[in-house]
């Protein structure tokens, strides 16, 4: 089986997941809404302090996307579950770590997409000044998208089978997820903040390195998890 | 004949299966030539569908060894894989996608050509339905979706969980006609049944499961309404 054919069936199953999702709209409405009651509750409970609203803005900005990622996460494997599709998925042949690229390029557009609305909103609401290293801090968004939905897509194969997956996969996913976290609100920080200490580099630096340790990672786990 | 034919389709020996501390198959054996079409009797809860799901590698044995074309479930999954195709009892079916975007689906992971899967949506009877979302189908049309899915895969071995139910007459013809281009074509075929007669005329012979293994009496098809069996095993 040609990397070609794996790269055909993993967009093939991105178009199924993202046409399904443009269709219904199920999940992008419901993760958009909650980004962005995260966003103005945050926002209220912290006043109008504009220095303290500045300062929590990345932390802020990445929670939403961390909570709105975990819905897209779950509901991304439930469509396969709940018509039994998941069990004609795993017989199509080839690896199934093309399902696991499908998947995650699927979950990507869906929680990019959300996170550059709440980014964009995070800059109006929290008063942010758009810094002029924007490339960067693009860079920075991309990078930790990405580390959150591999991982985000890797804990919902593990936790689909479970009845109770909607609990499960934020207990698995949250502790995980911290050092991608860590690494992605300080870069955004430092971005935000002028990069005075020079220390957004390190930070992208780090984050990258656990994005490329966590892609291989999951795709290597990924033929474990999904089988029976 | 070639090595290949003589290599048996479905090939089990004590295949044994539990759910927690519950034992549901407690031994099946059974041999299904190439070509030959088996019914898989038994009442409800003895590990029909669980059987078959071995054999598509849905779900792994906990004992006993099982050969799909002589690859075996458990060493050689994604060999046995391919050449099956599963009729599950739940059509499998992407509901917010139009029958031919879901049959367009299966046809990339497959490696099918697009005229492929309109081709088997004629073949099944939905070329006018082409354009309609799954969501707003029947479930006898959703039946006949996954049906041309499993004509477009193209397997040596099908495994059929209930196919008639929720079929109307035209869509039971429309089956039985499928069983008989693939057994003409050497495809072996399992199917779980509930009821012998819309089978009647396609099966060469059929397997009870009671208790968790195959009635001693296996292929009488006597007990199961026998005369309409085309030929016994």
């Amino acid at each position: 089986m040609s990397w070609r054919d794996e790269w055909r069936r993993a967009r093939a199953i991105a178009w199924k997941d993202l046409t399904a999702e443009r269709r219904s709209k199920a999940v992008f409405n419901s993760v958009l809404a909650l980004a962005v009651t995260i966003l103005v509750l945050f926002g209220f409970a912290l006043g109008p302090d504009t220095q303290a609203l500045r300062d929590a803005a990345p932390g802020v900005v990445w929670l939403a996307a961390l909570f709105a990622g975990v819905l897209a996460f779950n509901r991304s494997y439930q469509t396969e579950i709940e018509g039994g599709a998941l069990d004609q998925l795993v017989l199509y042949p080839g690896s199934r770590r093309a399902i696991f690229a499908g998947k995650l390029m699927g979950n990507f557009a869906l929680v990019g997409t959300t996170l550059a609305i709440v980014v964009a909103l995070g800059v109006v609401l929290f008063q942010v000044d758009v810094p002029a290293q924007w490339p960067a801090l693009v860079s920075i968004l991309v990078f930790g998208c990405v580390g959150l939905v591999t991982l985000g897509t890797l804990y919902a194969a593990m936790a689909s089978r479970s009845r109770v997956r909607e609990v499960l996969l934020p207990l698995l996913l949250f502790p995980m997820l911290v050092p991608v976290l860590i690494a992605a609100i300080q870069a955004t920080k430092s971005l935000l903040g002028g990069d005075l200490m020079h220390d957004a580099g390190a930070w992208a630096r780090l984050l990258a390195a656990f994005d490329v340790i966590f892609v291989a990672a999951s795709f290597l786990a990924f033929e474990i998890v999904i089988e029976v | 004949m070639s090595g290949i034919v003589d290599v048996p389709a479905i090939d089990a020996t004590d295949v044994a299966r539990r759910y927690g501390s519950s034992w549901v198959l407690r031994g099946v054996t059974l041999r299904v030539a190439p070509g030959e079409v088996v019914g898989l009797l038994g009442a409800n809860g003895t590990g029909k569908s669980t059987f078959l799901r071995i054999v598509a590698t849905l779900v792994r044995p906990h004992a006993g060894v099982l050969r799909v074309v002589g690859h075996d479930v458990r060493t050689a999954p994604a060999r046995a894989r391919d050449a099956v195709g599963y009729l599950a009892h739940m059509p499998g079916l992407y509901d917010d996608l139009t029958v031919r975007e879901n049959l367009l689906f299966a046809a990339a992971m497959l490696d099918r050509r697009p005229q492929d899967a309109d081709a088997a949506l004629v073949r099944v009877g939905l070329g006018r339905a082409a354009e309609q979302r799954v969501r707003a189908l029947s479930s006898g049309m959703q039946r006949r979706v996954a049906i041309a899915r499993l004509v477009l895969r193209r397997p040596r071995v099908v495994l059929l969980d209930e196919p008639y139910s929720n079929l109307d007459a035209s869509g039971i013809d429309l089956v039985n006609a499928l069983i008989g281009e693939w057994t003409e074509a050497g495809v072996a075929a399992l199917i779980v049944l509930h009821e012998l007669a819309p089978a009647a005329g396609v099966l060469d012979r059929t397997v009870t499961i009671v208790d968790g293994r195959l009635a001693p009496n296996a292929t009488d098809h006597q007990r199961h309404g026998g005369a309409m069996l085309r030929v016994t095993g």
